[in-house]
């Protein structure tokens, strides 16, 4: 059973302990799961690293086992090279980062599930460009991840991190989340603006349905994690400017469960419904089973 | 929920249930066989017969039968590593009633002839659960220490089996018994709150009747 069962529950913790956001996370997980600081540490600093690496040794000549991914992320770079991108740098580099990650899950490469293997690309394509533009030690990313894991952790205590229970909104909508929170973190955000911007990344992801082309996790999945990765950059600028959202992170979360015990099973992973029951997704079936 | 149940697994991609849960069920029936396996034939049913193949879930059973663990970068390549080593084996598909859709039924085979089949299934985030084993039904993950007693069913050999684990002071948190009919085989599931010693497993392995000890200690699976 955990610490916290709401955001709400998390701020408090923090202020009674006198701990920032990620470090009562930590410590909380710590107590509840019999481990030292340091070993969680260690293990956090582990799953940055994998999310580099990976990230880095993206190869553009890969292709998924079915054929259906692969080369995406290449071709986003070529055109940012080619400085005909309109977005600018940072955030030309969330979009291929999400592809890169995405793509590298469906080629069978090792990934970070954060908080899903098909939701992997969104953390990494957040922090890792804004740390770098930002100029932020490792230790504060490794810190973000805390946070995001905070946050994970109330969504799947009060609703589900899982697209067969919830649809899509559960997997990209919680990563998007998640890595809202996290960015804030190293914004420099307050607890407070961290819980804003779970909310604001997850209110306008509310709905999303699981309707993964022949039960692949490729497609739509890749491209979601664009989505979830720029809605996450968003929802902490618009943070960071002030704006606030109507409705607390944990009735958002609350929300999402209600949207997703509504959503019809056909559009929760299995692979009937939405762009999966698409003519072209059931043509594309028939070539590949 | 655990921190790293959020961010982690480190795992190769794309799917937990179908990639990560699949390798995880190689290795429990690699752990069940014990030494090298040298044949297997993997039935998959549900979902792991219908998207399996884009899953990689044949490869990913193929590595954890290797002893891989599901962040192995040879996953992928598991087909022609197995070749190398000299473990054959077949796909085919099957239809369980009753089961969760991702699920398959493994017979393997080791150095030494000795045979294990089991039926397992994966139902998300990468864990999994065992529901048969050698044709009598089980549930079992292999997530805590557990004990597995192959025996015949005679009077009085559950206390005795019982008996030398609570000798060795280990908190018993979860006891199950299946028998064929009255006096066949008998499959005892024993978790454990601690790790299971092999004095243990050999003093079960001595009581009259028992065929096979199986010990199953999380954070030991590769070797
Ligand atoms: S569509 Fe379904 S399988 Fe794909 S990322 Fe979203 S929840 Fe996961």
């Amino acid at each position: 059973m955990s610490a916290y069962t709401s955001v709400k529950e998390l701020l408090e913790l923090s202020e009674k302990r006198g701990t920032p956001v990620w470090r009562t996370v930590q410590l909380m997980d710590c107590e509840e799961q019999g481990l030292s600081p340091e070993d969680s540490w260690n293990a956090m600093a582990g799953m940055l690293s994998v999310m580099r690496q990976t990230d880095r040794d993206y190869d553009r000549r890969h292709r998924s086992l079915s054929g259906l991914s692969g080369g995406d992320a290449g071709k986003m770079e070529d055109y940012i090279a080619s400085g005909r991108a309109l977005s600018g740098p940072l955030i030309s580099s969330v979009i291929a980062g999400a592809l890169r990650m995405g793509e590298c899950n469906a080629c069978m490469k090792r990934i970070v599930a954060a908080p899903t293997a098909g939701a992997c690309g969104v953390l990494p394509a957040v922090l890792l460009p804004c740390a770098g533009r930002l100029g932020v030690p490792d230790e504060r990313v490794i810190e973000a991840l805390y946070v995001a894991a905070g946050i994970g952790s109330v969504i799947a205590t009060r609703a589900s991190i899982s697209g067969a229970e919830c649809g899509c909104q559960a997997e990209i909508g919680s990563a998007s989340s998640m890595a809202a929170a996290a960015l804030v973190h190293l914004l420099g955000g307050t607890g407070q603006d961290m819980a804003n911007a779970a909310a604001l990344a997850l209110k306008a992801l509310l709905g999303l349905v699981c309707d993964p082309v022949g039960g692949l996790v490729e497609v739509p999945c890749i491209k979601r994690n664009v989505l979830g990765a720029l809605e996450a950059v968003a929802a902490a600028e618009m943070t960071m400017a002030g704006i606030r959202s109507r409705i607390p992170a944990d009735e958002v979360f609350d929300a999402m469960r209600d949207v997703g015990e509504k959503m019809d099973a056909s559009l929760r992973e299995t692979g009937e419904g939405g762009l999966a029951g698409s003519p072209s997704a059931l043509k594309q079936g028939e070539r590949e089973v | 929920m655990n921190v790293f149940d959020i961010l982690g697994p480190v795992m190769v991609g794309p799917s937990s249930s179908h990639t990560a849960g699949a390798v995880r069920i190689g290795q429990i029936v690699r752990r069940l066989v014990g030494g090298e396996i040298v044949r297997a034939k993997i039935l998959l049913a549900g979902s792991f017969a219908s998207t399996g193949a884009g899953h990689g879930t044949p490869r990913a059973i193929v590595a954890g039968l290797m002893g891989f663990m599901p962040d192995d970068e040879r996953i992928p390549r598991s087909f022609e590593l197995a070749a190398e080593r000299g473990l054959t084996f077949d796909f085919g598909t099957t239809v369980l009633r009753g089961a969760h859709p991702n699920s398959a039924v493994i017979t393997a085979e080791n150095d030494r002839g000795e045979r294990v089949e089991a039926g397992a299934s994966s139902p998300g985030g990468g864990r999994i659960r065992v529901f048969e084993l050698d044709g009598l039904p089980a549930s079992f993950s292999g997530e805590v220490p557990t004990l597995i007693v192959r025996s015949e069913d005679r009077p009085g050999y559950v206390s005795r089996v019982t008996g030398v684990i609570a000798a060795q002071g280990i908190n018993m948190s979860k006891l199950q018994v299946e028998r064929e009919a009255r006096g066949g085989r008998a499959v005892m599931v024993i978790e454990c709150d601690q790790r299971i010693p092999y004095k243990v497993k050999m003093a079960i392995t001595a009581i009259e009747g028992i065929s096979k000890v199986t010990r199953l200690n999380p954070g030991e699976e590769s070797k």
